[in-house]
């Protein structure tokens, strides 16, 4: 039962408005051919399922159908925070960098 | 001071009205209570002593509790499909002509055949169920069955619920949740500074505990009075929403708080609105929670316990100020804290003889005047071994404690000292008091823990504990137990919540009250006794369960309470909680903190399904889609199927025929004459721009690089799993323009995939998709007779065979209505689907009717479409597919090219080490041995026809039908090392439902595999 803010709408808005589209930031291997069974397996199959702070996708499927990223945490579902995919990626990429 | 002598007292603060009787009956006879009454007030003013019969035992048992916390009278209010069970007598206000029964109890009330195992209690210790019918394990349900009915409360009703219920959903700046004192004063600070307020109380009136203890003043005001001057400010107040019987039953994510609120039940019958909602679930979204849910006093547990008149102090005093009714003409009192003195003052005054033990060595000794003055005996530093009596109390047994470790058992050792520290007391009623628990529920249930307080010896919750998540806390439920702290403590936390919305408030009423400051309360739970002392009532639960469960090493207090069902049922730690966890931390040697809480779920007490259900119910429970051909299908006698919300027909029976009649005439009309078929449900996504060849190389598995406008093709949609997961006929309209089809149930995943890609992965491919299903109506043509019948309506498109080939698109007029006809098809038949504007769609589907008539047209539903696919050998996705199925496995690497410069998506996979295995479960046909018998969807396929387990199994049956064209049965199969067993037609069975069918393994087209008919 999250609020959640789409950024593109800048509007904070029920959770059945959205659809949960996965963790964020899986790049799809740009010559798939060239990965090993190994490598695309773990592309395919292999996701984070942390407990705590989750990058993830979710599309305002009822709103705009734009794919936004939300910064949730999966122990007690506070949300850090919103954003679109690009500025989610700079946000993401900070955080590695600091950690 | 004159003693009573007759429950009913009359009492200036009573909100019984003694003026306006009500009528009601319980258990099948008739009484008399008054307006304001609970069912409980009213049947303890009718000295009804026993209500309910215990749950394991058959013991008899009473009232305890004033509220949610009663745990032993659930009544069955109503009858037939009103009918509504296991509500607490306490929490049924009263109304003329109210029916209320037992739910336990049998053969009756007063006799009860559990009873008599009740004596050989000893025998049926905590997993007695689990020990004595775990063996032999078939008998399980043999046994199940007779411990259900002996162990049983209410009955569901068995017809169906005739009254009404809708949701209310609410934004609100602050939401405050009780109306006792606290509750109130925070909702007023709100309320003064503008914020948008909902109050909610559970009850009939706001007031809380004041209710109970009226000779409480603050700011020099009866309580009642300071209750009632907040009360009409609120009302005052336009941004204040006040509900009273609404119950918060659960707190969710992001302060989403439900509560269910009561709007008829209180009413007689003859006074309900029957266009009212019976109960209103209200979903409130809150920016700002104030918890102000009070506290719940727990008794002290001592033998015999459960003796109806025994209960808690604040329920004794609930009964007496609130509802006017004196439970008994001697009370006895037990205490190990200062809030059961107000009881007893309130009580001794108002003409009760009032006896007090208090379990401390030392009163208070301003309490202690007053008690002398009015009388009252009183015994410290004592508490009850043992109740006296077995239908009702006839008295106590009052013992001296061990002076360190009272709930040692200090008896024997007193006796041998000759020691006489044993008095007996006759009394009618008993009541204690072991201290408050906050009741914490609502912080809990989205992942909050309460905290162990030594100084309140409580689980509490702190004032400001989850700010962060805009959950505030005032009152007893964070273990101020004390009014005046409480208020004060109330404004300061209200001050801190509305400031961080950016509003401040001030406090301008005076919160002083007339309280004595209390004594500490003493650390006490049960008392030594040799009887059988209960923790919870309900579930007949005692001190030595208790004890047991960790004798029989349960060690996490969530095991011993699903061991003993400590706090089961309705209680949900309600009553019984700390008592227990206490009780478990003595026997495992820990403290209360180490052993910790159980977990508190929503909801906080029991909601009806029809609340929850609202408005969606029957024709409203979810939404229906018919095509604009609907009036048509009605007319011609459609049954239905729901197919992705879409009510498509199924088959249209004729003359009585059954289903089977039905579709063999369809099939045979669209394989020899012509038929038609409503397919406007599949999904049609049109897209556009620039890049739309290069998305569709990459969505599908074909390519899409050469075809022309004016041609359509078909495409397989893979996960990047290379699982089929979509598929559909795709045309080219023009270089930067196609129209999709999807399957009809995936259209909406197939539109959300695309876009996903096209947004995370492939931003620079110019693309835009829009769904069009509803725009477009579409009818099928089908059959040889099919270009016959649309020839007559449609004059500007060249009908001819090499002029309009399979797999083409032609724009045209059909009947006059602009068309946009595909010739493709999924039966196999010469085929025309016909597209118009979805406002035409009836009226060409009429007029291809009667274009059709000279041709016996015949309407057909998916049904026949299905057994027309399957003698194709065509797939349904989700039928022969589930999500483990390649394109390969499907004998359709046709459809696959691995030519194309991009990696379509599910391409790399389909080179896994365990997707080029050349002996997975692969696509086939089957032909049963016997051709009348139609092997059951589902079976699985065997080696031969024993089938005495353990039996391998290598496949299942995914699609059976009779085909009237062949005249036999066919069937689609998924087995393993498909494609070799069909080359040497190797014999399997096919089981299901006890019985192993012969077949042969062949292939899955079974008619015209030259494709002769489509190209006609």
């Amino acid at each position: 039962m999250f609020v959640i803010t789409c950024p593109h709408c800048c509007e904070a808005r029920e959770e059945e408005e959205f659809h949960y589209e996965g963790e964020a930031f899986i790049a799809r291997p740009v010559d798939p051919e060239a990965e090993s069974d190994e490598a695309w397996g773990d592309y395919l199959f292999t996701k984070k399922n942390p407990k705590g702070w989750h990058w993830e996708m979710w599309n305002h499927a009822t709103g705009c159908r734009k794919i936004l990223v939300l910064k949730r945490n999966t122990a007690n579902h506070i949300i850090a925070g919103s954003w679109t995919l690009s500025d989610a990626r700079k946000e993401y990429d900070n955080e590695r960098a600091t950690a | 001071m004159s003693r009573i002598n007759k429950p009913r007292i009359k009492h200036k603060h009573s909100r019984v009205n003694l003026s306006k009787p009500l009528n009601f009956t319980f258990d099948g006879k008739p009484y008399i209570g008054y307006q304001g009454d609970t069912l409980a007030s009213a049947l303890l003013a009718n000295g009804i002593k026993v209500m309910a019969r215990s749950f394991k035992y058959g013991r008899p048992r009473g009232i305890v509790g004033s509220w949610a916390e009663e745990p032993n009278c659930l009544v069955q209010i109503d009858m037939g499909a009103k009918t509504t069970p296991d509500l607490k007598a306490t929490q049924v206000e009263l109304y003329e002509g109210l029916v209320a029964g037992r739910t336990s109890g049998w053969p009756s009330l007063a006799f009860d055949l559990k009873s008599i195992g009740g004596h050989f209690s000893r025998f049926m210790p905590a997993g007695f169920y689990y020990k004595t019918f775990k063996w032999p394990a078939k008998f399980w349900p043999l046994y199940e069955h007779v411990i259900r009915k002996a162990a049983g409360y209410g009955a569901s009703p068995i017809e169906a619920d005739v009254e009404t219920y809708d949701h209310k959903h609410h934004h609100t700046d602050v939401l405050v949740v009780g109306g006792g004192a606290a509750g109130l004063l925070a909702a007023q600070l709100s309320g003064q500074c503008g914020a948008s307020v909902i109050l909610l109380d559970d009850q009939s009136e706001m007031g809380g505990y004041l209710l109970s203890t009226p000779n409480t003043t603050i700011g020099g005001k009866n309580a009642l009075e300071w209750r009632d001057s907040v009360i009409t400010e609120l009302q005052s107040l336009p941004n204040v929403q006040i509900l009273t019987r609404t119950t918060a039953f659960g707190l969710h994510d992001m302060n989403m708080i439900q509560a269910v609120e009561l709007l008829q039940d209180h009413l007689p019958h003859h006074q309900r609105n029957a266009i009212q909602r019976r109960e209103r679930l209200h979903r409130i979204r809150a920016n700002k929670v104030v918890l102000a849910t009070g506290a719940f006093e727990r008794p002290l547990v001592f033998g015999n316990n459960d003796v109806p008149g025994v209960m808690t102090v604040s329920a004794l005093a609930t009964y007496f100020n609130r509802y006017g009714v004196a439970c008994g003409k001697h009370t006895l009192i037990l205490t190990s804290n200062d809030s059961a003195y107000q009881a007893v003052a309130d009580l001794a005054a108002g003409g009760v003889k009032v006896t007090l033990a208090d379990v401390r060595d030392n009163i208070n000794a301003e309490w202690d005047a007053h008690f002398k003055q009015l009388g009252i005996d009183v015994f410290t530093g004592f508490g009850i071994s043992e109740v006296l009596g077995s239908n009702s109390v006839t008295g106590a047994r009052l013992s001296k404690l061990h002076p360190t470790n009272p709930m040692e058992n200090f008896e024997k050792d007193l006796l041998r000292r000759r020691v006489v520290n044993v008095r007996d007391i006759s009394c009618d009623v008993i009541a204690s008091s072991g201290g408050l628990s906050p009741t914490v529920h609502l912080f809990c249930h989205d992942g909050g823990r309460p905290t162990w307080s030594d100084e309140s010896l409580a689980f509490v919750v702190s004032a400001n504990g989850r700010a962060n998540a805009g959950i505030y806390c005032v009152g007893a439920v964070t273990g101020e137990f004390q009014l005046q702290k409480g208020l004060e403590k109330t404004v300061q936390t209200t001050q801190e919540m509305l400031a961080s919305l950016g509003k401040s408030a001030t406090n301008t009423m005076a919160l002083n009250t007339n309280e004595i400051a209390p004594n500490p309360t003493k650390a006490i739970f049960h008392i030594a006794t040799s009887k059988k002392a209960f923790v919870d009532f309900q579930n007949d639960v005692a001190v030595t369960d208790i004890q047991l469960a960790v004798r029989e090493n349960f060690k996490s207090i969530e095991h011993i309470k699903r061991y003993t069902a400590l706090g089961f049922g309705t209680d949900q730690g309600k009553l019984s909680n700390v008592n227990g966890f206490a009780i478990a931390a003595e026997a495992l040697g820990k403290t209360i903190p180490e052993v910790g809480t159980t977990t508190y779920r929503p909801a906080y007490t029991p909601v009806s399904f029809g609340a929850l259900a609202g408005a969606h119910v029957a024709e409203t429970f979810e939404p229906r889609r018919y095509t604009a051909m609907q009036a048509s299908h009605e007319q011609f006698g459609a049954e239905y199927e729901t197919v992705g919300n879409w009510m498509r027909p199924w088959y249209f029976p004729q003359n009585g025929e059954d289903m089977q009649a039905a579709v063999n005439r369809e099939c045979l009309a669209a394989r020899n004459g012509v038929a038609i078929m409503d397919a406007s449900t599949l999904g049609k996504i049109d897209i556009q721009g620039k890049d739309v060849r290069e998305f569709l190389n990459r969505v599908y598995s074909n390519s899409w690089s050469q075809l022309a406008s004016g041609k359509c093709r078909y495409g397989l949609m893979l996960n990047e799993a290379g699982m089929v997961m979509d598929d559909g006929v795709t045309a080219c309209i023009t270089d930067t323009h196609f129209l999709m089809t999807t399957t009809t149930g995936g259209a909406a995943n197939v539109l959300n995939w695309l876009e996903k890609w096209h947004q995370t992965e492939w931003t620079e491919l110019e693309v835009y998709m829009t769904s069009v299903t509803d725009h477009w109506a579409t009818a099928s043509l089908v059959g040889p007779k099919s270009r016959e019948v649309l020839a007559k309506l449609c004059s500007d498109i060249d009908l001819n065979k090499d002029a309009f080939k399979f797999m083409e698109w032609r724009d045209g007029t059909v009947a006059g209505v602009p068309a946009r006809v595909f010739r493709i098809s999924f039966s196999g038949e010469l085929a025309y689907e016909i597209n118009v504007d979805a406002s035409y769609g009836n009226y060409v589907w009429q007029a291809l009717m009667a274009a059709g008539k000279a041709f016996d047209i015949t309407p057909y539903g998916t049904e026949t479409m299905h057994v027309l696919r399957a003698e194709k050998g065509f797939i349904i996705v989700g039928q022969e597919t589930d999500g483990s199925v390649t394109p390969l496995d499907l004998d359709m690497a046709w459809a696959v090219s691995l030519k194309k410069p991009f990696s379509f998506i599910g391409k790399r996979s389909l080179a896994r080490s365990d997707t080029v295995r050349t002996d997975r479960k692969q696509l086939v046909g089957l032909l049963t041995e016997d051709p009348t018998i139609v092997l059951k969807e589902g079976a699985q396929i065997i080696n031969s026809s024993n089938i005495s387990p353990p039996v391998a199994m290598f496949g299942h049956v995914t699609s059976s039908y009779y085909s009237a064209f062949l005249g036999r049965s066919i069937a689609l199969a998924l087995v393993t090392d498909g494609f070799k067993r069909r080359e040497n037609v190797e014999s399997i069975f096919a089981y299901a439902e006890g019985k192993a069918i012969k077949a042969k393994i062949v292939s899955s087209v079974f008619v015209d595999a030259e494709g002769a008919r489509h190209h006609g």
